[in-house]
C-alpha cells in the first residue's frame, strides 16, 4: 500500500525517531511511504484548550495536505484521535459545507500506527526483535477515544525476546492532559506520581507508549527523579530486529 | 445565583493534594468504590443496552420537560399533595421556610439532598429561627463539626474515627463513653437521631425522580433516615430540581438498575421509597413538592450542555476521576465537584464565574465510560472551554501566544522556522545535556520533569536528507 | 397580571427547547424477564437474602405457623406488631400480639420488639422484598420502627428481575411502596461499613413454597 505518513509536529520537532521507526517499519512491511512535506500540526492543543476557530485554518490545511491519500497513518493516537474525533467539529464551526464534507471524506483514512497494522492490514508480528523488559501504558485516546483495545499489546506480545510485564492502573491517565500539564500542574503531577510508582513496581526497563505526549511526561518525571527506566514508543519497539542492534 | 467567582481550582487543587489524611481517604474510598462498580455492572449482560435507555429517556424528558413537569403537577395535586414552583434559591426557601413556619415546629428532620445544599435551605432555615437537623450519618457528623462535603457520598470521608468519636462526645453523645469503634460511633448517631424521627413533625427531602405519569416520588438510600423522615412526620416537604423527573412509572426498570450499580456498586441499594401525594393512615398527611429551576432553564438552553441535566447524582463520574480522586470535592468550590460538576457548575452559575473548572481535567474520558446515562462530559468539557476563551480578553496573554502559534502552524514556511528557533534558542536552558529549566508558564513543566533536548535533525531533516540519496 | 414562577419557568423551559431537535425514539433493548426455571430463580433470591445475612427459613403453608413460632422464641421476640389484615393462622403463640387496628402509637412501636408481614412481590436477582401497603402488610410505619421483621414471602411472588417488579407493582403504584434489599448501612466512617443504623436491624424472611 502507499501510506501517507503523519508525523505529528511533536514527534516531528521532538521525537524523529518515533517517525523514523514508522518509516522503515512500514517499508519492511513493504509498503511505500509518502511524506507530504507541508504538513504542519493538527490543531489538537488549540482546540483543547479552547481555540476552537483558531484551528479551522489549520483543519483546511490538513485536509489540503493529505486530501487525496489512501492511507494517512500516525504513530499517535491523541492527533489522530482529534482528528477522527473532533475534525468535524471543528469544520462545523467553519460553516463552510466543502470543508464539511472533505473532512468527512477523509477521517476514514486516518489510521494510528497499531490499527492500521492489526485493523486494516491484519498483521500481528511485524518480525521485532527487542530483548528487554517492557511495561506498557495504553493512553486515554488509545481506549477511550480510537478504542484501540489491545491491539498494541497484540503487536508487542509477537516481538521476539521482549518480556511483557503487565502495567498496574494501566487505565488510568498519566495527567498530561495537553496544558493541563501546565495549567494544574499540581494535579499533574500527583497524578504523575502514581503513575511512576506503577512503572517502578513492575521492575520493567523500558515504558512502552503510543503517544510520546505521555512519554514525555511520564520519562521527563522518571527521569528527573534518576529512576533508570527508559521510554521507546511502540514504532521504535517494532521497528527494530535481529539484524540490527537494540 | 452567586455573583461572585468561585475558588481557582489550580490553587484550591494545591492545597488539597498536600492533604495527606485526605488523599489517602480519598484514594482509599473512590478505588473501593470504582471496583465494586465495575463488579456488579460485569454481572449484567445488558448494561449498556440499560444506558442506551437511560439516555435516551433524560433526552426525550428534557425536550418535553414543559408537558412532563405539568403532567406531574397535575399527579401530585390529585394524590392530595401540594405543588410550589421556585425559580430560584431564595424564592424556594421563602416557600419551604413559609411552609415551615406555617405548622409551627421550630425544627426539621432532613434527608441529604444535595439540592437543599445547593440552595443553602439549612441557613435560610436558622435564619427563620429554625433549625434543620441533618439525620444521614455523614452530614449529621459534618454538621456537627460546621463544615461542607467532600464527596457526593461519602461527604465525612476526609474525617477518621477519632475525630468523629471527639465531635460525638462533644456534641449527640455528652458524658457518653465512647470509643472509636465505627459500630458505636453509628450506634450513638442511632440513638440520637431516634428521638429525634419519633418526634419530628416536620421533614424535608430531595428526590432522585418523579414519576410524570402517576405522581410517584422515589427516594433511594442505605441508612434508614429517609424512610425514617418520609414516613413519621406529619409534613413532609420535597425539593426537587426540575431536571429530574420522568415520564413513566416504569421507567423505574430501567433507573433502579442503573443508580445503585453506579452509586455504591451494589445490585441494589438497602431501601428505596416511593410515594405519591398524601395516604390516609400511613405516613404524612400534608406533602409539598417544591420545583426548583435556579439555573437548569440555562443550561437547557445549551444545545451541548444540555445533557448535564441527565445526571441522575450517581458519582461514579467522581470515583473515577484521576483529578477528583486526588483533589476531593472542595477544591472545586461548588456543591457538584468532579467531572459533572466541572460542566454542571459553570453553566448554573455562569461560566464567568467558574472559568477553571473546564480545565480541572485532562479529558480523559473515564468519566464518559462510567457514566451510567452517557452523558458525553468531555464534549461538554471542550464546549465550555471554546466559551471560557471567547469570552476572555484578546490581549490576554494566553490567547495572544495561542494564535500566534496558530498563525505559526498554518504555514509550512512559519512552522519550520519555529522548529528552529526552539532548536537555537534551547541552550539557555539547559544543563547536563537536559532541559529542566523553562522560563515564564512553561516552567510550570520543569519543576518536576525534565525535557529531553530538541533534536538537531527533525523529522522532516531526516526525510529530505534521505531523499537527496544521503541515508538508508 | 403578574406572571407567577410557575409561568415564568415554563415560559423560560419552552424558550430553551424551542429549537431543539426531538431527540431519537427511546431503545428498550434491556431484558424484561428472567428465563431461567422457577428453581433457579428462586436459589438465587436466598442467595441473595444471605448475602446480607437475612435469616432465611424455607417451609411450606403448613409448616408457616410453626417457623414463625419457631423464630419468636428463637428472637426473644415478646411483643410482635401485626398489619390489622394478617392471617390469624400466622400470629404465633407466646407472643403479646399487637395488631394496628385501631393504629398503634409511635411510642407503642418503638416498645415492641418485632413486626410480621407478608410482602407484595420480590425480586431474586437483587435479593429484594417489595412491600406496597397491599394484604398483610400494613403501613408503613409498621416495618420500620420495630428492630425486627419478619417476613413472609411466597415462592410465586418471588420474581427474577427489576422490570418484572416494576410491571407488578404498577397497579398499585401510587400506595407508599418500600423496596428493602438488605439491612441499612452506611460506610460513612473510614468506609468501614456498619450495619444496622436505621429501620429494623434483623430480617427474617420466611420462603414459603407451594407444597
Amino acid at each position: 500500500m502507499r501510506v501517507a505518513l503523519f508525523i505529528t509536529c511533536f514527534n516531528d520537532t521532538l521525537f524523529p525517531n518515533v517517525g523514523i521507526a514508522t518509516t522503515h517499519l512500514l517499508e519492511r512491511l513493504g509498503h511505500t511511504v509518502d511524506f507530504p512535506e507541508a504538513q504542519t500540526c493538527c490543531g489538537q492543543m488549540h482546540f483543547n484548550t479552547g481555540y476552537q476557530r483558531e484551528t479551522i485554518p489549520l483543519v483546511r490545511h490538513f485536509v489540503e495536505v493529505f486530501g487525496t491519500a489512501e492511507a494517512i497513518v500516525a504513530p499517535s493516537a491523541s492527533c489522530v484521535g482529534m482528528v477522527r474525533d473532533l475534525y468535524s467539529k471543528a469544520a462545523a464551526l467553519s460553516a463552510d459545507t466543502a470543508l464539511v464534507e472533505a473532512v468527512d471524506q477523509l477521517i476514514p483514512r486516518v489510521y494510528e500506527l497499531s490499527e492500521f497494522l492489526v485493523k486494516r492490514l491484519g498483521v500481528t508480528d511485524v518480525g521485532a526483535y527487542y530483548p528487554h523488559r517492557v511495561t506498557y501504558h495504553p493512553t486515554c485516546h488509545s481506549l477511550r477515544v480510537l478504542h484501540l483495545g489491545d491491539a498494541p499489546l497484540q503487536l508487542l506480545r509477537a516481538v521476539k525476546g521482549i518480556e511483557l510485564v503487565e502495567l498496574p492502573n494501566a487505565r488510568e491517565c498519566c495527567g498530561f492532559g495537553g496544558t493541563f500539564a501546565i495549567k494544574n500542574v499540581d494535579t499533574s503531577l500527583a497524578m504523575l506520581s502514581d503513575k511512576m510508582r506503577c512503572v517502578l513496581d513492575t521492575n520493567a526497563e523500558v515504558l512502552c507508549s503510543a503517544d510520546t505526549s505521555c512519554l514525555l511526561h511520564i520519562g521527563g518525571g522518571l527521569h528527573r527523579q534518576r529512576a533508570g527506566v527508559a521510554t521507546m514508543h511502540l514504532a521504535e519497539i517494532l521497528a527494530n530486529t535481529e539484524s540490527e542492534a537494540a | 445565583m452567586p455573583s461572585k467567582s468561585l475558588p481557582m481550582f489550580p490553587q484550591a487543587a494545591k492545597a488539597a493534594l498536600d492533604n495527606s489524611q485526605l488523599r489517602r481517604n480519598l484514594g482509599k474510598a473512590t478505588t473501593t468504590i470504582r471496583t465494586k462498580r465495575a463488579s456488579v455492572v460485569s454481572e449484567l449482560p445488558d448494561w449498556e443496552d440499560l444506558r442506551a435507555a437511560g439516555s435516551a429517556i433524560k433526552a426525550h424528558v428534557m425536550r418535553h420537560l414543559d408537558e412532563y413537569l405539568l403532567q406531574l403537577e397535575a399527579a401530585v395535586q390529585r394524590a392530595g399533595g401540594q405543588v410550589h414552583w421556585a425559580r430560584d434559591a431564595a424564592e424556594a426557601n421563602r416557600i419551604i421556610t413559609g411552609i415551615v413556619r406555617g405548622t409551627g415546629a421550630d425544627h426539621v428532620v432532613k434527608v441529604k439532598s444535595l439540592t437543599t445544599d445547593e440552595i443553602h435551605l439549612n441557613k435560610a432555615l436558622a435564619a427563620a429561627g429554625i433549625r434543620a437537623i441533618e439525620t444521614d450519618l455523614a452530614e449529621l457528623i459534618i454538621q456537627l463539626a460546621g463544615e461542607t462535603s467532600s464527596h457526593i457520598l461519602v461527604p465525612a470521608i476526609h474525617k477518621n474515627r477519632s475525630e468523629i468519636r471527639d465531635l460525638f462526645r462533644r456534641t449527640i453523645a455528652k458524658g457518653e463513653d465512647l470509643t472509636d469503634n465505627p459500630q458505636q460511633l453509628a450506634a450513638a448517631a442511632r440513638r440520637y437521631l431516634r428521638e429525634q424521627f419519633l418526634s419530628a413533625q416536620v421533614a424535608v427531602s430531595g428526590a432522585n425522580f418523579a414519576i410524570a405519569e402517576t405522581g410517584t416520588i422515589c427516594v433511594v438510600e442505605s441508612e434508614g433516615n429517609g424512610r425514617m423522615c418520609l414516613t413519621l412526620p406529619q409534613t413532609l416537604i420535597t425539593v426537587m430540581g426540575i431536571e429530574k423527573v420522568l415520564p413513566t412509572f416504569q421507567d423505574f426498570a430501567v433507573f433502579l438498575q442503573l443508580l445503585p450499580r453506579s452509586s455504591t456498586g451494589e445490585r441494589m441499594n438497602p431501601y428505596t421509597s416511593l410515594w405519591t401525594g398524601v395516604t390516609p393512615g400511613d405516613g404524612p398527611q400534608t406533602f409539598h413538592l417544591v420545583l426548583l429551576d435556579n439555573g437548569r432553564t440555562n443550561v437547557l438552553a445549551d444545545e451541548v450542555g444540555r445533557q448535564a441535566l441527565h445526571c441522575i447524582r450517581c458519582s461514579a463520574c467522581l470515583n473515577i476521576c484521576p483529578v477528583y480522586s486526588r483533589t476531593g470535592g472542595h477544591a472545586y468550590g461548588s456543591v457538584y465537584p468532579g467531572p459533572i460538576g466541572a460542566i454542571l457548575t459553570p453553566q448554573l452559575v455562569g461560566v464567568k464565574q467558574a472559568k477553571t473548572l473546564p480545565y480541572a481535567s485532562t479529558l480523559c474520558g473515564a468519566c464518559y465510560e462510567v457514566c451510567p446515562v452517557k452523558i458525553n462530559i468531555p464534549e461538554v468539557l471542550l464546549h465550555l472551554r471554546g466559551e471560557v476563551t471567547r469570552g476572555t480578553s484578546p490581549l490576554n496573554p494566553e490567547a495572544l501566544a495561542m494564535r500566534e502559534l496558530a498563525h505559526i502552524f498554518a504555514n509550512p514556511k512559519r512552522y519550520e522556522q519555529a522548529q528552529g528557533l526552539a532548536r537555537h534558542g534551547q541552550g539557555l536552558f539547559m544543563h547536563g545535556g537536559v532541559i529542566d529549566h523553562l522560563p515564564g508558564m512553561l516552567g510550570s513543566w520543569t519543576t518536576a520533569r525534565d525535557l529531553a533536548p530538541v533534536p538537531r535533525q527533525s523529522f522532516r531533516d531526516w526525510w529530505r536528507e534521505r531523499q537527496k540519496g544521503d541515508q538508508v | 397580571m403578574k406572571k407567577t414562577a410557575k409561568d415564568a419557568i415554563l415560559a423560560r423551559i419552552r424558550g430553551a427547547i424551542a429549537n431543539a431537535p426531538e431527540p431519537p425514539p427511546i431503545p428498550r433493548d434491556f431484558r424484561e424477564r428472567d428465563e431461567r426455571d422457577r428453581a433457579a430463580i428462586l436459589e438465587d433470591f436466598i442467595d441473595r437474602l444471605a448475602d446480607y445475612k437475612a435469616i432465611v427459613t424455607r417451609t411450606d403453608e403448613a409448616g408457616l405457623p410453626q417457623a414463625i413460632e419457631e423464630a419468636c422464641r428463637q428472637h426473644g421476640i415478646s411483643r410482635l406488631v401485626l398489619p390489622a389484615d394478617l392471617p390469624s393462622s400466622w400470629v404465633p403463640s407466646g407472643v403479646t400480639v399487637m395488631r394496628d387496628d385501631p393504629p398503634l402509637s409511635l411510642a407503642a412501636l418503638d416498645e415492641s420488639s418485632g413486626v410480621l408481614t407478608g410482602c407484595a412481590i420480590a425480586i431474586a436477582q437483587t435479593g429484594t422484598i417489595i412491600l406496597d401497603g397491599g394484604a398483610s402488610q400494613g403501613r408503613r410505619a409498621l416495618s420500620l420502627i420495630p428492630d425486627r421483621h419478619l417476613c413472609v414471602v411466597r415462592a410465586e411472588q418471588v420474581v427474577g428481575l427489576v422490570p418484572e417488579a416494576i410491571v407488578g407493582l404498577a397497579e398499585r403504584a401510587t400506595h407508599p411502596i418500600t423496596l428493602i434489599s438488605g439491612p441499612s448501612a452506611t460506610s460513612d466512617i473510614e468506609l468501614s461499613r456498619v450495619e444496622g443504623v436505621h429501620g429494623p436491624r434483623m430480617l427474617h424472611v420466611f420462603v414459603v413454597h407451594a407444597r
